[in-house]
């Protein structure tokens, strides 16, 4: 290869620095120099272009926010706070008041936590603790990852056909009104489509405690649950409530499934059987009928608080996950 | 005593083992009922005329579901044409530029898009798109599944390219290239397994949504290529016609679930073997 340095030429931009050797004659010299010249501009309109992509991130989000706001400043000003306890939803009378969605929701979302704590802490120790290799971890590990993949339609439709003839037959033995949709069927959907947001983040955090700690506890004589319980649930528990938080967020703005079983009354809800609504799922019901301004802006409103109360969710959830991964 | 008392450990410690066992797989009935019964369900309904066939009016029987299946492939596509780019770009912006302020309110910023629920994307969309345009479009569900799109694809990207090795793009910076061709010729091609994988789960995700359809595509019984005019898809058919009261119109929400359900299951699995093959992390 020819690499003689007497015809070549060096040009400098910015940081960097480029030689531009080997050519044949000067007008190949120039070419050279005008093609490198147009590859400096290309960079810094790519570098440029990148900046705008991350700007137009920010302002996305803070379109979304905005939007949300000016939407819903017809009902803020009409209505007021009161409206997020207002007891009764008629939109035909103009009443509007929120508290029977936020009531369904934090009821099935709550219900629904509970219900699959047990199994979703019992995946991620599993996975962590007992079994961490081999093909039917590795099995399990995927199809409770596929759990978040269903689409939550068919979860609804499923719901609707099997679930809720079984909840309507569990609650005519116990002696509650047999409708079979409502707030403990949503919940029952909701906690099968939660399980692998806390357990896939459990079994990564209990993965990483240190095996000193759980080798000392082993060499006190320690049996493998007492090892589990005063050793690596200790040193997760922050960990496991971030997960925790996390599929507390995907329940509360969970519409579909629970639009399809939740039974769709704007009532307060006297029990955990009654069918009820939740914020997501009025909204979805009741966006495209709403005909007045204010209603509406009343349904914003509830996608407004919905926005703001998962933001704060998922990002105390991170805050917990970031910092326990630095410790 | 002592004995007594370690024997009652020891099996206190075994019992919660059976107990951990066997409540992990009890998670798996679920998902293993719902494939069965969807199974069970909707393979009768699928034949040929299923697919190429519109669905018919209440009280005939047959028809199909062609107009979901080729409605859900446009705004899905379309959704696609948006968001890659940007989502590229974007994770390409965010593991380029690891402590600048500016990424950091960005990557705050895709962390919030992630949790945001899908039903409020619809909203924003319906203000951005329905109102102004003047009526339900396809386009409008596109871009509200664009938006659900980003951050998967964001974050993919750049936790793909945060793994690559800095030799190789100091090694390509020090023959004389310049920062786009770095990023083009070496960076991404290293780590398109990451992206393409990121693009499929993000592509099997908005399949399945139809909360931000709702105000956006809405819905339309006929066959439609327009993307200015109401579209439907698969989701919202299977929305649709299962809350509907019609023995015929569950049969086709039946093997329409089915169909979905496949689709996705196959994107979700064929991501995974492809992230084994790539070795990548996400």
């Amino acid at each position: 290869m020819d690499t003689s340095v007497e015809n070549g030429l060096v040009t400098r931009s910015d940081r960097s620095l480029r030689v531009i050797a080997s050519a044949k004659s000067p007008e190949a010299i120039k070419s050279r120099i005008k093609r490198s010249f147009r590859q400096i501009r290309t960079e810094s309109v790519f570098k440029r272009t990148l900046v705008i992509m991350g700007l137009f991130m920010i302002i996305l989000v803070l379109g979304i926010l905005l939007t949300l706001i000016v939407q819903s400043l017809p009902s803020i000003k009409s209505l007021g706070l009161k409206y997020l306890w207002g007891r009764v939803w008629d939109p035909v009378q103009d009443i509007y008041g929120a508290w029977p969605f936020l009531l369904g929701t934090l009821l099935s979302s709550f219900l629904a936590l509970l219900i699959s704590i047990p199994f979703s802490i019992a995946v991620a120790i599993f996975l962590g603790e007992y079994y961490p290799k081999g093909w039917l971890p590795d099995l399990l590990k995927n199809t409770v990852e596929l759990i978040a993949a269903v689409p939550s339609v068919i979860y609804g439709f499923w719901g609707l056909a099997v679930l809720v003839p079984i909840v309507r037959n569990l609650e005519s033995h116990i002696g509650v009104e047999p409708v079979g949709v409502g707030i403990f069927s949503s919940s029952l959907i909701l906690a099968v489509m939660i399980i692998p947001y806390a357990a896939s983040l459990g079994r990564s955090m209990i993965q990483m405690v240190p095996s000193p700690l759980k080798e000392a506890a082993y060499g006190l004589g320690a049996t493998r649950w007492e090892v589990i319980r005063s050793v690596v649930l200790p040193y997760t528990k922050s960990g496991l409530f971030a997960g925790i938080l996390l599929s507390l967020g995907r329940a509360l703005g969970e519409t579909m499934a629970v639009t399809m079983v939740i039974g769709n009354t704007s009532i307060i809800p006297k029990s955990i059987f009654a069918p009820g609504n939740t914020m997501a799922s009025v909204i979805a019901n009741e966006f495209t009928e709403a005909d007045k301004a204010v209603y509406l802006s009343a349904l914003i409103e509830l996608g407004l608080v919905l926005f703001l109360v998962t933001v704060v969710i998922n990002m105390i959830g991170k805050r917990i996950i970031d910092r326990f991964t630095n410790e | 005593m002592e004995i007594g008392s370690v024997k009652y450990r020891i099996g206190k410690s075994y019992g919660f083992q059976i107990l951990t066992i066997v409540l992990a797989f009890a998670c798996v009935i679920p998902l293993i009922a719902i494939l069965v019964f969807i199974i069970k369900a909707g393979i009768t309904k699928i034949n040929w005329h299923f697919l190429v066939n519109i669905p018919k009016p209440v009280g005939e029987t047959g028809g199909g579901i062609a107009n979901a299946l080729l409605g859900s492939i446009i705004i899905i596509a379309v959704a696609s044409i948006i968001a890659i780019p940007i989502g590229i770009l974007t994770g390409i912006y965010l593991s380029e530029n690891r402590k600048s302020r500016l990424a950091y309110w960005c990557r705050l910023c895709v962390d919030i898009l992630q949790g945001v629920p899908s039903i409020v994307i619809g909203i924003v969309a319906y203000f951005w798109l329905v109102k102004p345009l003047g009526g339900f479009s396809a386009l409008s569900g596109s871009a509200a599944l664009a938006i659900m799109m980003l951050p998967i694809v964001i974050r993919s990207t750049e936790e793909t390219l945060k793994l690559l090795p800095d030799s190789l793009k100091e090694a390509a910076f020090a023959l004389g290239m310049p920062f786009h061709r770095v990023i083009f010729k070496v960076i991404v091609p290293v780590g398109i397994g990451g992206i393409l994988s990121g693009v499929m789960l993000s592509i099997a995700r908005i399949t399945g949504e139809t909360a931000p359809l709702l105000f956006t595509a809405f819905g339309n019984p006929y066959l439609s290529t327009n993307l200015t005019k109401p579209m439907q898809s698969l989701p919202l058919l299977i929305f649709n016609y299962a809350t509907s009261p019609y023995n015929d119109w569950h049969d086709l929400a039946w093997g329409a679930s089915l169909i979905l359900l496949l689709w996705v299951l196959f994107l979700n699995i064929f991501t995974k073997l492809i992230t084994r093959k790539w070795k990548v992390q996400l």
